[in-house]
């Protein structure tokens, strides 16, 4: 499917003007919006994603690409939502308490929504009590957390704490990200799982989407 | 008091303070709240920081001023304020200090990505950083220092702006670079070699990188630096790379081996040395000793 290709590809180098038609194109040959979704734009955000791993290309081309994403979206939406088109799950994210630096929490909830998943974004400054309630009022299934600032990580810890104490821990699984943090402090305060980068948390989620019963 | 970039030009090697955050916590900063914050509430704080630094042997004194830009300090609905909070900043690291070092005004980034990639207008985040340097410089700041940029637009429009304000004040401007198998990168994309050209155009005096690297890391950026610019470097280096250590962040890199790495930093021509997060009076401590045998030598020989 030749179009689906362009779609992606358009994606791919930001032209969020472009994306739109070419959607409308693929509808009337008749490819259901799910497929357009998948094998377009989803196909083009991860290239996307992979080349930002690789340091291939920088942020400026993972925003473009994530407007041309929208525009994208925005013509598939309704029809995704007619044709019960059902999620790969809610996930809650956030930077942590304290933390004002969110282009990274944005990039992945930019790459989750690519992925298929419905995103919850707290915003900044969460508190390790807003993301629980807010992951049990929503039915999440992953809590996404990230903190730049070395002062903030602990509030990771109150995060997988809170869930341990509620015996939410096998049915609210949590991933962390951000500059300072790493695997070994993933492991250090039980997280489920750590993202490196973008491409990763992405990885991460989908995993642990997928063992949440 | 002698110019900070006459000083340099004669080839001194100034040592400039550590990190602010960390030692505002420990004196009771509630996580979450801005740092910013304290520069109308706790000024007294503030002084008695600036003058650790001093008596660690710090010439150059940041002030706690890296948020403190209209745009970003309106995320706290501090927006209005910031003229006070940058004065009230410059104004208690010069009570600490007097004329014994240069007061150094920091100026991080908006926290706004710029169009097409962002909304930001570019007009709207001159103007915020504008108003920023307007009142460190009116408060008396011997030098400005933009810092932690990533985006290079945004990096020379808080130059531009500090020298729309005042055409002779000194400006150092720093970068955050992460390593990447092609090089070193921001994570906008912005190499060395186009820090160097695009910040210096902006009109810095002093250019280099600050955070995100450890000290070792720094050594390799300073020498890229090296190779596409002649104007003076600056280097701020985290105390390593942060791990956690029984619920407590620990920083690993000791005063000692800062210290030595600060002699690798001088001998690749850096004019100015600091430290960025995770650094603390003992870490200047330690440096100072380095750079005063830099001068003997240099006296000696």
């Amino acid at each position: 499917m030749e179009i689906l290709k362009k779609i992606a590809q358009c994606l791919e180098v930001g032209d969020d003007a472009g994306v739109p038609p070419l959607v409308r194109q693929a509808l009337a040959e008749g490819i259901v919006a799910k497929t357009i979704l998948d094998d377009g734009l989803i196909a083009g955000m991860n290239t996307v994603g992979e080349k930002f791993r690789v340091h291939e290309i920088f942020l400026p081309d993972v925003l473009l690409a994530a407007k041309a994403m929208y525009a994208g979206m925005d013509v598939l939406k309704p029809l995704l939502l007619s044709a019960g088109v059902s999620s790969r799950g809610r996930v809650v994210i956030g930077s942590v308490q304290g933390d004002l630096h969110d282009i990274g929490k944005n990039l992945v909830g930019i790459m989750l929504k690519g992925a298929g998943f419905e995103v919850i974004d707290l915003g900044n400054d969460v508190a390790a009590e807003k993301f629980v309630a807010a992951a049990k009022s929503h039915d999440a299934c992953v809590i996404g957390m990230s903190a730049l600032l070395t002062t903030t990580m602990p509030v990771m810890k109150e995060v997988v704490d809170l869930l341990n104490k509620e015996n939410l821990s096998g049915k609210i699984k949590t991933i962390i990200g951000g500059a300072p943090v790493s695997q070994n402090y993933a492991g250090e305060i039980g997280a489920d799982a750590y993202g490196y980068d973008c491409a990763q948390a992405v990885a991460g989620v989908k995993k642990l989407a997928a063992a949440v019963p | 008091m002698e110019a900070i970039t006459s000083r340099i030009g004669r080839g001194q090697v100034l040592l400039a303070d550590g990190a602010i955050g960390s030692l505002l916590m420990a004196r009771g900063l509630p996580r979450g709240a801005p740092p910013e914050g304290v520069n109308l509430e706790h000024p007294e704080i503030l002084e008695e920081i600036a003058r650790l630094y001093l008596e660690a042997g710090a010439e150059i004194i940041q002030t706690n001023t890296f948020g403190a830009s209209p745009l970003k300090l309106a995320n706290y609905g501090l927006g209005e304020q910031a003229g006070a909070i940058n004065e009230s900043a410059v104004r208690a690291v010069r009570r600490a200090v007097g004329e014994r070092a240069y007061v150094s005004a920091s100026c991080g980034p908006s926290g706004r990505i710029l169009q097409p990639y962002g909304d930001m207008e570019a007009e709207k985040m001159f103007a915020s950083f504008q108003l920023q340097m307007q009142a460190l410089i009116q408060a008396g700041a011997d030098i400005i220092c933009v810092e932690t940029m990533s985006d290079i637009s945004e990096a020379q429009l808080a130059i531009q702006a500090a020298r729309s304000v005042s055409p002779s004040i000194p400006v150092m401007a720093t970068m955050t670079f992460e390593a990447t198998a092609r090089g070193f990168f921001t994570i906008m994309g912005v190499t060395i070699e186009k820090a160097s050209s695009e910040l210096q155009k902006a009109g810095a005096d002093l250019i280099g990188s600050n955070c995100g690297n450890g000290s070792l890391q720094m050594v390799a950026i300073a020498k890229e630096f090296r190779k596409f610019t002649v104007l003076p470097l600056l280097i701020q280096a985290n105390a390593g790379v942060p791990e956690l250590r029984a619920g407590q962040v620990y920083y690993p890199e000791t005063p000692e081996y800062m210290a030595e790495m600060c002699r690798e930093l001088i001998g690749a021509g850096v004019a100015v040395i600091g430290g960025c997060c995770g650094t603390t009076p003992e870490h200047t401590r330690a440096m100072r000793k380095v750079v005063d045998e830099k001068k003997k030598n240099s006296r000696g020989s």
